[in-house]
């Protein structure tokens, strides 16, 4: 199996990284930056906890194939915050109790975050059908739909 | 004054009671978290799992060769080479019964035959399939009840462990699938059910789910010469270390235990589950191996006991309940795991939460040929609700008396013996059923829909003992510059443990509780704990952490006392510190140790004056729409009221009952293992479906009763499953009243509901 070598950028860095066609995005970002904060799950697109954005939309990254990252902007949960400063979806998830384990969080924020990019102020059930990708086994789903309503809030400087 | 609480008194301003955000929160909303399954070693291998495709067979042959010389592969592992370096590679917690990969035959269809190990993870996964194997096939059993016969035997010989106090009557047999059978028996039954003016039989069943934690369970050993280190996503490090220990014949001291955050346990990460074939294969490879699921693979690991029960109630003419007689069938699948526990300490709680003078209980923990079964969230008890709960508004109905006031006619209550003669304590039962009541409006009549679309609510209500006895033990040191640091076992699944535990330093010591550090699991450091379990941890490890810190504390005035401090001085513990070294340095240790008193009860008849140390108390309600036309049902409303004691951090506590009830929802309504002799047919997340954001009813209430546990931590108890209890019930009772109909298997599914009422009205679905 041959290997070829990419090249795109990694929250905000230019980076390669020598991948085998068979890579997906979620093992290349832990083999080779050390990045963990999109996991794999189900490994079948079913439970978004891989989740990461690729030149702005989010992708399965445990079915999305490290080869189309090539050119590409890839950011992660990790450059959210902006230094020690979380991000308001970040800091509403944080108030409202939004996660348990915290394994399905990172996705979930992701998906807010677009969510809330697309439609500054989302009703239930527009926050329902935009989250219902994503599954947490913790069933925190009430206090999740609660962050996604502060989180407007804040980003509305409200 | 009063003289200080043997256990801690919250106050106001105090750390217990506080809603403090998860300690741990930052790390989690930025994806720093760690966890095991992602987490790599340097030169470390890969392992994948070649499965039994096979229900029950011998293993005539296994041709490895083809996956032997693919490139990459380091190489392919059967149990003859794992007998090469654990002679007696058989584990489990209550019988040790089973393989690190299968020697002999297979009993299970998924149960691990070979391993392929590899650099490249996609290698060893490609490896794998090239396997094949050769079985002689033998008849299986799959049925917890037919499995009683003993006419097809899962084991020729069962081997207990002898691991747990309460278990050591267990003798070796042959011949048969039981595991264990617990035994209760009071008072007269038959005399009872003689005199009785009415008596109710009825059968229930739960069906196999799985815990379907989003991290997948996974273990990495890293065996040396000189000490195995192992990092696992375990909910039992300590229990993990020992068993490793007898396994590879070493010392506990040269084998550790690391234990990150887990990505949700539930009880699936409970007792050995990679850890010991990881071991194996370092030892042979010797270099670190990782084995991590992926989760179609969980569903081959470790599953809910799918159950029956039989039960039947004797009641005088007022309705008053004279007797009661459970039968319950546990299915264990092929291997026992916790299952004989589960068998023994919810079995002894099957005749519900009662008031009842004559009452027999027979509890079997059965093998069959079926994946694992062990504990998760409930521990068994859910499955007796879904029972008791269902059967008691089946006699409510029958008798034409108020679900509510039937409940209310036979409760136990505060003070009376419970089945085993246990005497009732700080049960809160009646209060959360009181509240459910309130919270539905019950007096008031419901608004019954219309059309197709019936309307109905339900309730039911439930306790479960703690189990019992387990030990815990914990150290809180004190920095020279006065800053403390808590070292548990418990492990951080989701719960909020850490937090719960600082909380409790941090009012010990009166400090906030943010300021208090948490060493992360490791079993070199942190001291013995049983185990993240049965909603034990925050009553027993918050006893020893409340110990430990009282110990550091009165350490730290012995410290003043020493260097000349007066009585009641304020002085900065830092300050302390140098008068007494002379400089910044020095450590305060306090431990703490806790084990609840316990009475084992008499094999003979099963009863105990002193069962558990405390009981959980549930109660729920239910209300539903039923389309009477396609059989689907809406939870419009779900309300779970609990006895937790005094919440430690009541938010946490009000997210772990509604996440607890939406779990349960799940079990409940849609999720089953679909199984077709013996195997599973729908092993993964595509077409096993787990609630999503979509399931949540439109009004859910989430409460804790007033109440302080007064042997509790600062009154509290342990909360973590309390609301898992009663939804199947609830759920049930509200779909029988509104529309007439009756299910009593699980999960209430639209083609269930359908097939009921079309039965109802003689016009039966066929068959597909």
């Amino acid at each position: 199996m041959t290997t070829r070598t990419i090249s795109f950028t990694l929250n905000g860095e230019a980076v390669t990284a020598d991948i085998k066609s068979y890579h997906n995005v979620v093992e290349i970002l832990q083999r080779d930056f050390n990045l963990t904060g999109a996991r794999e799950s189900c490994g079948q697109g079913m439970c978004g906890c891989c989740t990461v954005l690729v030149d702005g939309t989010a992708v399965s990254g445990c079915l999305y194939l490290a080869a189309f990252l090539d050119g590409t902007e890839v950011r992660t949960i990790e450059s959210l915050a902006d230094g020690d400063k979380l991000s308001p979806v970040q800091e509403a998830f944080i108030e409202a109790g939004a996660f348990q384990c915290g394994y399905c969080t990172p996705g979930f924020i992701l998906m807010a975050t677009q969510l809330l990019d697309e439609n500054p102020d989302p009703d239930e059930d527009e926050i329902k059908h935009y989250l219902s990708g994503n599954l947490c086994r913790c069933a925190a789903y009430p206090e999740i739909i609660k962050a996604v309503k502060i989180a407007a809030r804040k980003r509305k400087g409200e | 004054m009063d003289a200080p609480a043997p256990h801690g008194q919250p106050q106001a301003g105090g750390q217990v009671g506080r809603s403090l955000p998860r300690i741990e929160a930052r790390a989690k909303v930025t994806g720093r978290a760690e966890y095991t399954h992602p987490m790599r070693l340097p030169g470390m291998l890969h392992a994948k799992i070649f499965r039994s495709t096979a229900a029950h067979g011998r293993i005539i042959s296994i041709d490895a060769s083809p996956a032997q010389k693919m490139p990459g592969v380091h190489r392919v592992v059967t149990s003859e080479d794992v007998r090469r370096v654990i002679p007696e590679p058989y584990y489990g917690p209550a019988f040790h019964d089973q393989p690190i990969l299968a020697i002999d035959k297979v009993t299970y269809v998924g149960e691990p035959v070979a391993v392929v190990l590899a650099r490249d993870p996609h290698i060893a996964d490609a490896a794998a399939q090239l396997i094949s194997a050769e079985y002689e096939e033998l008849p299986a059993v799959f049925d917890e009840v037919e499995a009683t016969d003993n006419q097809i035997l899962v084991h020729e010989e069962l081997r207990p462990a002898g691991t747990f106090a309460d278990l050591k009557h267990l003798k070796g047999r042959r011949g048969t699938n039981v595991a264990l059978e617990f035994k209760l028996r009071r008072g007269d039954v038959d005399a009872a059910f003689a005199a009785a003016a009415h008596v109710f039989a009825h059968t229930f069943k739960t069906q196999k789910v799985l815990h379907a934690a989003l991290e997948p369970i996974a273990s990495i050993a890293d065996w040396k010469e000189s000490g195995l280190t192992i990092y696992s996503a375990s909910q039992g490090p300590s229990i993990v270390r020992t068993e490793i220990a007898r396994l590879i014949g070493w010392p506990e001291n040269r084998v550790r235990v690391k234990v990150p955050y887990l990505g949700g346990g539930f009880g699936g990460k409970l007792y050995i589950k990679l850890e010991a074939l990881a071991t194996a294969l370092s030892m042979i490879a010797r270099r670190p191996v990782k084995v991590a699921l992926s989760m179609e693979e969980q569903f081959y690991t470790i599953t809910k006991h799918p159950s029956t029960f039989r039960i039947k109630t004797g009641l005088d003419k007022t309705g008053r309940i004279t007797a009661r007689k459970c039968e319950v069938y546990w299915n264990g699948g092929a291997y026992a795991d916790i299952g004989p526990r589960v068998t023994q300490k919810s079995g002894f709680t099957a005749s519900g939460p009662y008031d009842i003078d004559n009452v027999w209980i027979d509890s079997y923990a059965l093998y069959t040929n079926l994946p694992p079964a062990g504990a998760l969230r409930g521990f068994g008890i859910p499955q007796l609700v879904w029972a008791y709960e269902s059967h008691a508004d089946m006699i409510a109905r029958a008798l034409k008396l108020d679900p509510l006031e039937f409940r209310r006619k036979n409760i136990l209550r505060e003070g009376r013996p419970h089945a085993t003669g246990t005497i009732m304590r700080d049960v809160k039962l009646e209060t959360a059923l009181d509240r459910v009541a309130e919270l539905l409006n019950w007096k008031q009549p419901l608004e019954r829909g219309r059309g197709l679309l019936r309307r109905g609510r339900g309730l039911a209500i439930a306790m479960k003992a703690v189990i019992s006895p387990t030990t815990s033990v914990a150290n809180v040191s004190i920095a020279a510059d006065g800053s403390a640091i808590l070292s548990c076992g418990t492990v951080d699944m989701g719960q909020g443990s850490d937090t719960a535990m600082v909380q409790i330093v941090g009012d010990v010591l009166n400090v906030p509780a943010e300021s208090i550090g948490v060493v992360p699991r490791d079993t070199d450091v942190t001291p013995y704990d049983m185990g993240t379990l049965g909603s034990r941890s925050l009553f027993h490890m918050g006893h020893a952490v409340r110990l430990a810190a009282e110990e550091a504390r009165d350490k730290v005035k012995a410290l003043a006392r020493e260097v000349g401090e007066p009585e009641g001085s304020n002085a900065p513990i830092s300050e302390l510190f140098k008068k007494k070294y002379g400089m910044q340095a020095g450590t305060i240790v306090g431990t703490g140790i806790y084990k609840p008193d316990y009475v084992p009860p008499d094999p003979a008849n099963g009863l105990t004056p002193n069962a558990t140390p405390f009981w959980m108390c549930a109660a729920a309600g239910a209300e539903v729409e039923v389309d009477t036309e396609t059989g689907s049902v809406r939870i419009l409303r779900l309300v779970n009221v609990v006895d937790c004691g005094n919440p430690v951090n009541p938010a946490i506590v009000a997210t772990q009952i509604s996440g607890a009830a939406l779990m349960q929802l799940g079990f409940t309504m849609f999720e089953k293992m679909q199984i077709d002799a013996g195997q599973v047919t729908n092993a993964s997340l595509a077409d096993y479906k787990i609630p999503s954001v979509l399931d949540v009813p439109p009004r859910m209430e989430n409460e804790a009763v007033t109440a302080h546990q007064s042997n509790g931590p600062f009154g509290a108890k342990g909360v973590g499953e309390t609301g898992t209890f009663c939804v199947s019930p609830a759920i049930a009772n509200a779909i029988d009243d509104a529309c007439g109909v009756r299910l009593t298997e699980l999960p209430l599914s639209p083609e269930a509901v359908l097939r009921a009422l079309r039965a109802k009205d003689n016009k039966e679905l066929e068959d597909q």
